[in-house]
């Protein structure tokens, strides 16, 4: 592991820095601390953050930048006969660096010399079974131009590896020297170390933006890359979702949005009188103690993962809705994995977020306005319910909003408790499916993602971004405009 | 709210005069604390169905649950005979490898029949025709018995010659009739196992032959393909979770006091820290399979790091805890007065060494708490570790060391939870809801380890 070395020196090199830093400063001053500008323990730190900082920030940007750069390099050296018929750029490059890893995995076993790695030929040697015998499984036989780029792939990365450690070497070595020269006892070692700090923690600041970038990217490229294999107009007005790996699928997205909504509907039916009322009457009615020991007791509803509920729809509700309303009952229901079962479940998960979103919201209708109202005679559910809730409203309202993006985006209760087919239908006791169920289901499993199949998932992905988005800034917009300022 | 109304109603003229007494209700008042009633004991019922919900969750889990810590096993004396195992008889051990696992099917069925002569049961099966390599006696064993026999011998050849007392794994569907999962009516249409052999367990059993014991294997091992229920483990998974959690704690607690501390300390009002702030209250409330699309284009896709690896999977968890961690921390910073820092910058302090040597350090509990509960939110997250590959049958082998334990292939608890959920086999669910208990025992003692943090240490000013 050369990068975990790498890492390790250049963190010997700052303590290393820390401690000739400070016993150069001590020096200049001729042992005296008072004629320092800052304490000692500063100039060390200076000059342990010159060498790290920028050393390792080189460090994570090369390792983000060079396989997109060999890959490139790689990429355009292959020739176009290379790419057979009925196969992209893009796999044939994957198997290349198949191949490369697998070489790099004979020579670390010491199944191939270092020369023979590089020097060997497809014409003459079965690569394949000399591969196959370190355990890198090959699909097809390697060809010529296959073998040949991996083993480009491999130099050029090794070279870029090489040049990788000796840059990042000489900056930390660069940082240590520089740092060391300009410590003198009225270097303002203290400014500079907290400007540094500053910049460490603005840096850390910009990863939540950073996140969103990455998210964004991730989802837009790929669904380009989707778009361009699939029209458009069929993903989002299609009726059908029938998707096969071997090509011919229709893709179609309104299925599955209506089985996301169908199971977010009975599930907010479910959470929100509950989680409401729950609310109302743990603020305006419990005495301490039931308070004390309900609220907690709901909240642990929160805690507990989502594949619980999942397993829980599964094997329990399922099964249960199935002896009242199946063929032994009423005889509606085919399967035990049905929206009813995922809303019904669903809506449990979010009782405690309803409920204890609009606890906070009630909490802060002033208590004046209860008095008033009860001093006018009215009785405590009329004070609720015509001055605590409209006064309360809009927060309410965001709360539902935020439940509801909740239960759009949630994915291991339906993946495990609404079923597969994707079902265009009114009936809540039949098996249909959600996009964040088949976001799972397209890209788990080995398909190669060039395929219209497994790219569906980042349209999928972007559309679940896109509405989950909208519905949080709408609320949060609600509640901006609409909340009433009691002071 | 001038137009509420009950004040309308009392105004109104037509008022009948009052014939009653006052300490009477009348018919309107009766009305109204009636809905007063009603409306209370929609609250109650409300309460009450959340605490019926939570029972009912709880009792699915520990009911189904339970029986994945015991597992049904026979206690045989097995004869490791030579002539089987060591035809030579000189002890190599590469002779004594090159003897495959079903060769040592005919000494437990030795061994089965030994103990079914000594306790006198009568039994068909005792006179079971051997067929090709396989008898009917072998359905009550699990088809991982016979490689434990066989890496018993390879670690201690000198057993061969010997006869020992081993406890062998019964088949699930033996353990499910232990456990009541399997019934006579069950089995009917079921090929893995017949009446007679129900009857001989009842008769084992009655012997001392056939016994459930604690099931440390579910703990501690790794998981089992889908013929063999018996043997899954969790043990490897935890290990996976283990390793991302460390990712995740590594990560996150840095980065989002750092971030939490700009924000909070040193950020100047203006559109850069707008944009910052939008951006992780919205994060916050991102799905957490878009972070799984994420980790999959940007860290496997892009980045080409190994797949189903605990690295990835902590990355993951990092990006999707990070919120949750800032906005507790920055709540806690909030929440020690500015005395504190005023007092610092007063004695001479730079703004720095304010934050660093006092606010930090009383913020710190706070913080704490946090992290841990972002932890266990990241303990219990399943959606993204199934598209960065972190599920499936992979978390069958131990990892050789630290650095493999972050890169090889691994699942975590969750995952192998839904892992057993999707497979056929009902005697995989409850493997499924007793890895549930255990994930929930880790969940309780975080969150317990929380709330004793906050009691003890965190300050009221």
């Amino acid at each position: 592991m050369p990068v975990l070395w790498l890492v390790l020196i250049v963190f010997a090199l700052g303590a290393l820095g820390f401690v000739l830093g400070r016993r150069r400063a001590l020096g200049g001053a001729g042992g005296d601390i008072r004629l320092l500008h800052s304490l000692p323990s500063y100039y060390g730190t200076n000059v342990t953050l010159l060498t790290v900082v920028p050393a390792l920030f080189l460090l994570g940007i090369w390792l983000l930048v060079q396989p997109v750069v060999v890959d490139a390099r790689v990429s355009a050296m292959l020739p176009d006969s290379a790419i057979s018929e009925g196969t992209t750029r893009d796999l044939v490059m994957s198997d290349v660096r198949r191949i490369a890893e697998g070489l790099d995995k004979a020579v670390a076993e010491g199944a191939m010399t270092h020369r023979e790695a590089r020097d060997i030929r497809a014409e003459f040697t079965d690569v394949r079974n000399r591969l196959g015998a370190v355990g890198v499984a090959l699909g097809s036989t390697v060809g010529a131009p296959e073998l040949y780029a991996a083993q480009r792939y491999r130099r050029i990365a090794g070279e870029g590896s090489l040049a990788m450690t000796g840059v990042v070497l000489a900056l930390a070595l660069g940082g240590v020297a520089l740092s060391l020269i300009r410590t003198t006892p009225s270097f303002r070692a203290r400014n500079t170390v907290e400007t540094g700090i500053r910049y460490v923690l603005i840096f850390a600041a910009t990863i939540a933006i950073l996140t969103t970038i990455g998210i964004v990217l991730s989802l837009v490229f790929n669904t380009i890359d989707f778009f361009r294999l699939y029209p458009a107009w069929d993903f989002f007005f299609g009726t059908t979702w029938s998707p096969s790996f071997g090509g011919g699928s229709e893709l179609g997205i309104l299925p599955l949005l209506w089985g996301t909504f169908y199971i977010s509907i009975i599930a907010l039916a479910v959470s929100v009188p509950i989680g409401l009322f729950a609310a109302i009457y743990l603020s305006e009615y419990a005495s301490p103690h039931v308070r004390a020991f309900a609220k907690p007791m709901i909240e642990v509803l929160a805690g507990i993962p989502t594949i619980v509920y999942g397993l829980f729809a599964l094997l329990t509700v399922g099964p249960l809705l199935l002896k009242v309303f199946g063929q032994d009952g009423v005889g509606i229901m085919q399967a035990g994995t049905a929206v009813m079962t995922a809303g019904l479940v669903m809506g449990i998960m979010l009782i405690p977020f309803v409920s204890s979103l609009s606890d906070d919201i009630i909490n802060a209708v002033p208590q004046s306005m209860r008095d008033g109202s009860l001093g006018l005679g009215a009785t405590r559910s009329e004070t609720v319910r015509q001055v605590v809730l409209p006064a309360a409203l809009p927060g309410i309202v965001g709360a539902i909003l935020l439940a509801a993006s909740r239960a759009i985006g949630e994915t291991m209760i339906v993946v495990l408790g609404a079923g597969a087919a994707a079902n265009l239908s009114l009936n809540p006791f039949e098996a249909m499916t959600t996009v964040t169920a088949k976001i799972v289901s397209q890209l788990t499993g080995d398909a190669d993602f060039a395929s219209p199949e497994a790219l569906v998932a980042f349209a999928l992905g972007m559309t679940l971004f896109v509405i989950t988005l909208g519905l949080n800034v709408f609320a949060l917009y609600i509640v901006r405009k609409y909340r009433e300022q009691y002071e | 709210m001038t137009d509420v109304p009950f004040t309308d109603a009392s105004s109104g003229p037509a008022r009948p005069a009052r014939t009653g007494s006052l300490l009477e209700a009348d018919a309107r008042t009766r009305r109204r604390n009636a809905a007063e009633a009603r409306f209370r004991l929609y609250g109650i019922a409300a309460v009450g169905v959340g605490l019926f919900f939570l029972a009912a969750l709880l009792y699915a889990i520990f009911s189904n649950g339970i029986g994945a810590f015991q597992q049904t096993g026979y206690t045989l004396q097995i004869e490791f005979r030579e002539d089987v195992l060591d035809k030579t008889g000189n002890r190599d051990l590469e002779d004594i490898k090159s003897v495959k696992t079903f060769a040592y099917s005919p000494l437990l069925r030795a061994a089965m029949l030994r103990e079914i002569e000594t306790h006198g049961i009568d039994t068909p099966l005792a006179d079971a025709k051997v067929t090709g390599f396989s008898s009917p006696l072998d359905k009550l064993f699990s088809d991982g018995a016979r490689s434990t026999l066989r890496d018993m011998v390879l670690a201690d050849p000198s057993l061969i010659g010997q006869t020992v007392a081993v406890r062998i794994l019964a088949s699930s569907r033996v353990d499910g009739y232990l456990k009541g999962r399997v019934s006579r009516e069950s089995i009917e249409r079921d090929k893995n196992l017949d009446a007679v052999h129900l009857d001989l367990i009842d008769k084992l059993r009655e012997a001392g032959v056939a016994t459930k014991g604690f099931n440390l294997a579910f703990i501690t091992g790794p998981d089992a393909s889908d013929a063999r229920p018996e043997q899954a483990g969790l043990g490897v998974a935890m290990l996976g979770s283990l390793y991302m959690m460390i990712v995740v704690l590594a990560l996150s607690l840095p980065i989002g006091v750092a971030a939490s501390i700009y924000l909070e300390e040193f950020a100047p009002q203006n559109r850069f820290t707008d944009i910052i702030e939008v951006n992780i209250s919205n994060l916050a409330a991102v799905p957490s399979i878009v972070f799984g699309i994420l980790g999959l284009a940007v860290f496997i896709q892009f980045v080409h790091l190994p797949q189903s690896a605990p690295l990835v999977g902590g990355l993951v968890l990092t990006l999707m805890t990070l919120p949750t961690i800032i906005i507790s921390t920055r709540a806690s910073l909030k929440a020690v007065p500015p005395s504190i820092r005023d007092a610092a910058l007063g004695v001479g302090a730079s703004k720095m060494q304010a934050v660093f040597h006092h606010v930090l350090p009383l913020a710190m509990p706070g913080i704490l708490t946090g992290t841990i509960i972002g932890l266990a939110q990241a303990l219990g997250e399943t959606a993204p570790l199934l598209l960065i590959g972190m599920v499936g049958f992979i978390a069958s082998n131990y990892p050789d060391g630290a650095i493999s334990g972050f890169l090889a292939p691994n699942s975590a608890m969750p995952a192998q939870i839904y892992e057993w959920a999707k497979r056929a086999d009902p005697a995989f669910y409850e493997r499924a809801w007793g890895g549930i208990i255990i994930l929930l025992l880790f969940l309780m003692t975080m969150n317990i380890i929380a709330i004793i943090l906050r009691r003890r240490f965190e300050r009221r000013w």
